[in-house]
């Protein structure tokens, strides 16, 4: 090889960057981003909040028909319940809930006669958090009817627990009677396969829609077996608005 | 590849018509088909996909002196998922219904080819505001491209237009036109009507040009 030729494949022909240049621009980089994303976060934090608050709202009249007013509280861990009232300044509601209170609405009609409660329960779907509101009538003692708040399935799969008939049918009558100690539900709330349900305390899944389905069961059993037992030895209380 | 022209016209239709991602560089198949159920889920993801389209691409172009092109490619993932993350908490703050319904595919847009193809092929060579309008361009081609399968497949498959009833109570749905492969068989529709189209221009002028040679 002559020389001029072997100093021309000896040279590299593409200067390779610094490390610093590559540290610098991706430190400026990310926090020009950090920046644009709190920004966002923080601009639209109100208008988020209060629009999760209108549609829980929406969920309890959907989920309970006869109710015309509706009234939120808390279900002390030590049993008992408060009223939470509406402070209204920040967007959220007053103050915090008492660390293992479970929150949940209680629903009257045109009477000012308790129509029912509402509770809304959480489990983990096929992507993110299903959050669903079920309502609870004292006097079947079952659970009459669900909503969903909130939840990130699959559209056209997973969506399908918003309209499918015979899903919903399972909810017209759900068993939670509570068991003969007051503690817990006698029956757990839970999703079986479709065409397998037995009892009234059971949920058929959707064909094809397994994972969506047991995520609204568990969503239910998780929070029916902390709140009705503290719930119904307060019905008086709530019955007095 | 059409050499970019500095004219702001131009590189705005670029998008549309020549260089259309959804008809022409075949970007983006995964929403196009499965948000556009509806016409108004289609205008939304489209209207989403271009406000990150442009403001990506605007902040590309204008770091893109200072962006060594080994850590490129992270740039822009950085970049584009921040858009998005913007775009998904405006879209909760204006609707909850809506955020609902395109559901997991708003994340989605980070992955769209057309955002991260666009910052590498132009916004990193072009100042800011040719970008941006090239963005523009393509975002409103994309939408377009999603309307046009969101209508048909609303009109067909449900009978409704932006949820206003056409047919009446009597009409029976063509089901499939909701599912996965009506939404296949009408995006093969179209790109079989576009690339007559296309291929019939230029047959056309010349059978022009000879009769006015004659």
């Amino acid at each position: 090889m002559s020389s001029e030729l072997q100093q021309a494949v000896a040279q590299p022909t593409v200067q390779s960057t610094p490390t610093a240049s590559m540290i610098k621009t991706l430190g400026l980089v990310s926090a020009i981003c950090g920046l644009i994303i709190v920004g966002a976060y923080q601009s639209t934090l109100e208008a988020v909040a209060d629009n999760k608050r209108i549609a829980t709202e929406r969920a309890v009249f959907k989920v309970i028909p006869a109710a015309k007013s509706i009234a939120e509280f808390v279900a002390l861990p030590a049993g008992g319940v408060q009223k939470v009232m509406r402070s209204g300044i920040q967007g959220d509601g007053a103050g915090e809930t008492p660390a293992g209170a479970v929150k949940f609405f209680a629903a009257y009609d045109g009477n000012g006669q308790l129509a029912g409660i509402a509770a809304e329960g959480g489990a983990k779907g096929y992507a993110d958090t299903v959050r669903i509101m079920f309502g609870y009538s004292p006097t079947c003692q079952c659970i009459v009817g669900i909503g969903v708040v909130a939840m990130r399935e699959t559209p056209g799969i997973g969506d399908k627990i918003l309209v499918d008939k015979d899903f919903l049918a399972n909810f017209a009558a759900l068993d939670a009677k509570l068991s003969a100690g007051l503690n817990a539900l006698a029956h757990e709330v839970k999703t079986v396969k479709h065409g397998t349900k037995t009892s009234p305390w059971q949920i058929d899944a959707i064909a094809g829609a397994t994972i969506t389905s047991r995520a609204v069961g568990k969503a239910i059993n998780d929070t029916a077996q902390v709140l009705l037992p503290r719930v119904l030895p307060q019905l008086e209380t709530l019955k007095a608005k | 590849m059409t050499p970019t022209t500095t004219r702001g016209w131009d590189e705005f239709m670029e998008g549309i018509w020549k260089q259309n991602p959804t008809f022409v560089m075949i970007l983006g198949m995964c929403p196009t088909l499965a948000v556009t159920v509806s016409a108004e889920n289609a205008l939304s993801m489209g209207v989403s996909t271009a406000l990150v389209l442009i403001a990506s691409c605007g902040l590309v172009s204008m770091m893109r002196n200072i962006t060594p092109k080994e850590v490129r490619i992270a740039v822009y993932i950085v970049i584009i998922a921040t858009f998005v993350t913007v775009v998904d908490y405006a879209i909760q703050a204006i609707s909850l219904a809506l955020y609902d319904a395109l559901g997991a595919f708003i994340q989605l847009i980070v992955v769209n080819c057309i955002i991260l193809g666009r910052a590498e092929a132009h916004a990193a060579k072009n100042p800011p505001l040719p970008a941006m309008i090239n963005a523009a361009g393509m975002g409103v081609g994309f939408t377009i491209g999603l309307l046009s399968l969101g209508v048909v497949r609303e009109i067909l498959g449900a009978g409704t237009l932006f949820g206003v009833s056409l047919f009446g109570a009597g009409f029976q749905p063509w089901v499939i036109m909701v599912l996965p492969p009506g939404g296949f068989f009408v995006l093969g529709s179209w790109l079989l009507l576009f690339s007559w189209w296309e291929k019939r221009k230029p047959v056309k002028e010349a059978m022009d040009e000879a009769k006015q040679n004659v």
